[in-house]
């Protein structure tokens, strides 16, 4: 098996070879993650890999089309404000299939446990697990459980995938965006990510903020019933949606444009953010979807989001443009312009 | 937000920028000092609605931009050892060293940890008594005081397992460097409003005479960046030279007494490499004799450290305000926030990140900024 | 560079001899120490930077600056129209 990276052809001057080992920030969502993609594992699956690489794939078996995504799990604390790492697991999956317009069915679920890890917090992650597939009405099939030294694992990791059947006529994808749609984000953001901080280690403060982990299948449901006309859907989690909005600017070579004064941010969040010197585009979703649709179908699409428990707070946030492909720029409270860019790494807490 | 949101208000702003173009007859060239007005001014799009002949010149004032090579090296060196757990501000994380950053520390074993406020560094020094804790004391005067509380508390506690890499710098000293070049174009200043907070606004009294050099002390909002702009113009157009202040609902002529108190019991006078400019005199910090036993420097005796700058990089010219960003031949290109050549690239306020993340490499006309 | 934020001190208690608060940031609470502001009380406002509080923050003075921002151009404006009003 070759193990020699071929550096041809990669955009980025000084690609990975300046990193010859993981950092955190491949994990982040942002471009590092991009390039491990694109730059080592898809060169390796070559002709056995598919172009397009994301969480959800479409495929189509026997005449049906189906998506079917997998998603690893590694948060830290196990345990946060609102939620756990069992139902981000099922949650996590059951949107990532959601996005693709399909009604998740199926899930399998993988742990690695480490050596010592208390049983009662075990039992409580699986029974979250099991009351998130309840919730979503999807059924956990299959699994498996490994078990690593002390010192190795953080107490659990969980690899959840799944499929899904997407409808006739529905084709929902990150490279449909087209100039005129409207872009709606389906409630306040940033909300996991700072529940998250908020009890990290260093960083701990009192915050009335849950996560916001969610399943959005039902949602996605009734915007699919309200209208068929749905570009695109993502679920903007790590790299928040500056990032999701940058991935799918890139897929579909258009430009966009958002109202920073538009977006819904709980006022908690935002005091966090400040506090912190984040910003809560780039902060980490589990339970809100962006969705980008032509114009035609906007309002009602919103009104129909609105009435649905998780999209009570659903918002036009921007549109896109033909302009600057490519690129998210904003419009900032004061009325000047910003470029919104794909983050590099993680968001860093800042003191300057 | 209180006392936040109100000095963001959009209508406001406007009224201001249609001020400022009003009293603006001739071109100036103003520095804001402080590094959180250059992410502001960025960050709000305000170099871009205000009148062309205003000219902002960004300053040195990023403590991460200048933490002299040689310090980030040492502090690479202590925490790679297996003994120590290394504390620091994330704005620390992607500075690069001669050969790598804290981040590739972490990646291969090191034990380093973010926190918020050097506080949790002692307190991790408490919980980990078999371990040697070591913080990385950057800053301007805004942050000094906590790092001098944070040595005075392990000294109280009796910790003999805590240390603090110090790399304070000084901001009258830098105006003083800067006025003093003979490349210097800057005509008038926006004080760092925090900085002043701690120390007081009777610094630059001696300054704004020895120079001749409006000096108007500025906070971070947009409504306040705009009015130290406002003011320093005023005076511009008017051939004045003061000390103003303009963000007097924080600052106090005499600054916060108890805190400079503390100050010159822990940290007396030195002088300081400033990365990218070169030594300026008596414009750092360190400890002081009594307080040697919390010098990480001392402690660790790193020595052999053999510092290497990328020859390409030109953040000293960009931190003197001699060079923008986007006129940099490296910017955008090999140097991006991904891949850093020098430390105004990395810190989320140095000029070169602010300019790359907010997307200057593209001109303001490609996406339609009204004038 | 320096990152500081406006808060409200709910409250005050000592920890380890030193003066420390919880002050509340839109409902975010944080422990803050309060060793540099002896005299700052329950209910003040104050900025915060790397969990110190380093200033009071003056209301009087906050709200002048506002008046300040908004009388801005007022005066102008009203130039200008009676000039209008008085060349028509």
């Amino acid at each position: 098996m070759s193990n020699g990276l071929n550096f041809e052809g990669w955009v980025c001057p000084l690609p990975l070879r300046d990193h010859p080992n993981i950092v955190m920030g491949h994990g982040g969502g942002g471009k590092l993650s991009a390039e491990l993609v694109e730059h080592l594992f898809l060169p390796a699956f070559a002709e056995a890999g598919a172009v397009d690489m994301g969480d959800a794939a479409s495929i189509t078996v026997g005449g049906m089309r189906l998506a079917y995504s997998t998603d690893s799990f590694v948060v830290r604390p196990l345990f946060f404000p609102g939620g756990n790492i069992g139902e981000l697991a099922v949650n996590g999956t059951v949107n990532d299939i959601a996005m693709r317009g399909a009604q998740p069915l199926f899930l399998s679920a993988g742990f690695i446990l480490e050596e010592g890890m208390s049983l009662d917090r075990l039992a409580a992650i699986a029974g979250s697990m099991g009351a998130a597939a309840r919730r979503a009405g999807v059924k956990l099939v299959a699994g498996d459980t490994k078990v690593v030294d002390r010192g190795h694992g953080d107490g659990v990791y969980i690899n959840t995938s799944g499929f899904g059947i997407i409808p006739e006529g529905v084709d929902i994808g990150p490279k449909r965006a087209q100039p005129g749609d409207v872009i709606i984000v389906s409630g306040t953001i940033g909300d996991h990510g700072i529940a998250i901080l908020s009890v990290r280690e260093g960083l701990e403060f009192g915050a009335p903020i849950q996560s916001d982990t969610a399943p959005l299948n039902g949602l996605v449901a009734d915007m699919l019933d309200e209208t068929r006309n749905i570009h695109v859907l993502r679920d903007p989690t790590r790299g928040g949606v500056a990032s999701a909005l940058n991935e799918i600017a890139r897929a579909s070579q258009v430009g966009m444009v958002i109202d920073e004064r538009k977006l819904p941010v709980q006022d908690a969040v935002r005091a966090a953010c400040e506090l912190l010197g984040m910003d809560p585009i780039y902060v980490a979703n589990e339970g809100k979807l962006i969705a980008i649709v032509p114009p035609s179908d906007a309002d009602r699409l919103l009104a129909r989001m609105r009435a649905h428990p998780q999209g009570r707070q659903a918002a036009i946030i921007g549109h896109v443009t033909a302009d600057h492909p490519g690129i998210v720029a904003a419009r900032t409270s004061i009325g000047g312009t910003r470029i919104v860019d794909m983050m590099v790494g993680e968001q860093l807490p800042r003191i300057c | 937000m209180k006392y936040l949101d109100e000095y963001r208000d959009p209508e406001l702003a406007q009224r201001l920028f249609a001020e400022i173009r009003r009293i603006t007859t001739r071109p100036w060239a103003i520095m804001e000092v402080c590094g959180g007005q250059t992410h502001s001014i960025i960050r709000n799009g305000i170099d871009q609605l205000l009148p062309e002949e205003i000219e902002l010149i960004h300053g040195p004032g990023c403590p991460v931009c200048v933490t002299p090579l040689e310090i980030i090296d040492k502090a690479l060196a202590i925490a790679s050892r297996p003994e120590v757990i290394f504390c620091s501000f994330g704005d620390m994380l992607r500075v690069p060293g001669s050969a790598k950053d804290l981040f590739r520390v972490k990646s291969e074993g090191g034990d380093v940890r973010i926190v918020y406020s050097p506080l949790d560094a002692v307190r991790l020094a408490q919980q980990h008594p078999d371990r040697e804790v070591v913080f990385f004391g950057i800053g301007f005067e805004t942050t000094a005081p906590a790092n001098a509380m944070a040595v005075l508390q392990a000294h109280r506690l009796g910790l003999r397992n805590f240390s603090m890499l110090v790399s304070h710098v000084l901001v009258p000293p830098a105006i003083s460097a800067i006025m003093e070049s003979p490349t210097n174009r800057v005509q008038g200043f926006l004080a760092a409003g925090h900085v002043c907070s701690v120390m007081g606004t009777w610094q630059y009294q001696p300054l704004v005479e020895r120079y001749r050099v409006p000096i108007v002390v500025t906070g971070f909002e947009p409504l306040d960046v705009l009015e130290g702009i406002r003011r320093v113009i005023l005076q511009l157009e008017s051939g004045r030279a003061e000390l103003d202040n303009a963000y007097e609902r924080a600052v106090r002529p005499e600054g916060n007494v108890a805190a400079q108190k503390v100050l010159s019991e822990v940290f007396e006078v030195t002088d300081r490499a400033w990365r990218g400019i070169g030594v300026i005199p008596q414009s750092g910090w360190r400890l002081r004799d009594a307080y040697r036993a919390y010098d990480a420097e001392t402690r660790f005796a790193v020595s052999d450290i053999q510092t290497r700058e990328s020859p390409i990089c030109r953040s000293g010219e960009v931190l003197q305000g001699m060079l923008k960003p986007n006129q940099c031949a490296a910017f955008g290109k090999e140097c991006t926030p991904r891949t850093p050549l020098g430390a105004t690239m990395v810190s989320s306020e140095g000029a070169c990140a602010a300019y790359y993340h907010y997307g200057r490499f593209i001109k303001a006309e490609e996406v339609g900024v009204a004038r | 560079m320096c990152l500081g934020i406006p808060g409200q001190i709910k409250e005050i208690y000592e920890m380890n001899g030193i003066r420390m608060g919880k002050v509340d940031f839109s409902g975010i609470v944080k422990d803050v120490c309060l060793a540099y502001l002896p005299d700052i009380d329950v209910g003040d406002y104050t900025i915060v930077h790397v969990g110190f509080a380093i200033t009071r923050l003056d209301e009087q003075s906050a709200l002048e600056t506002l008046a300040l921002f908004r009388s801005i151009g007022l005066l102008d404006e009203e130039l200008r129209t009676d000039a209008e009003e008085e060349a028509a």
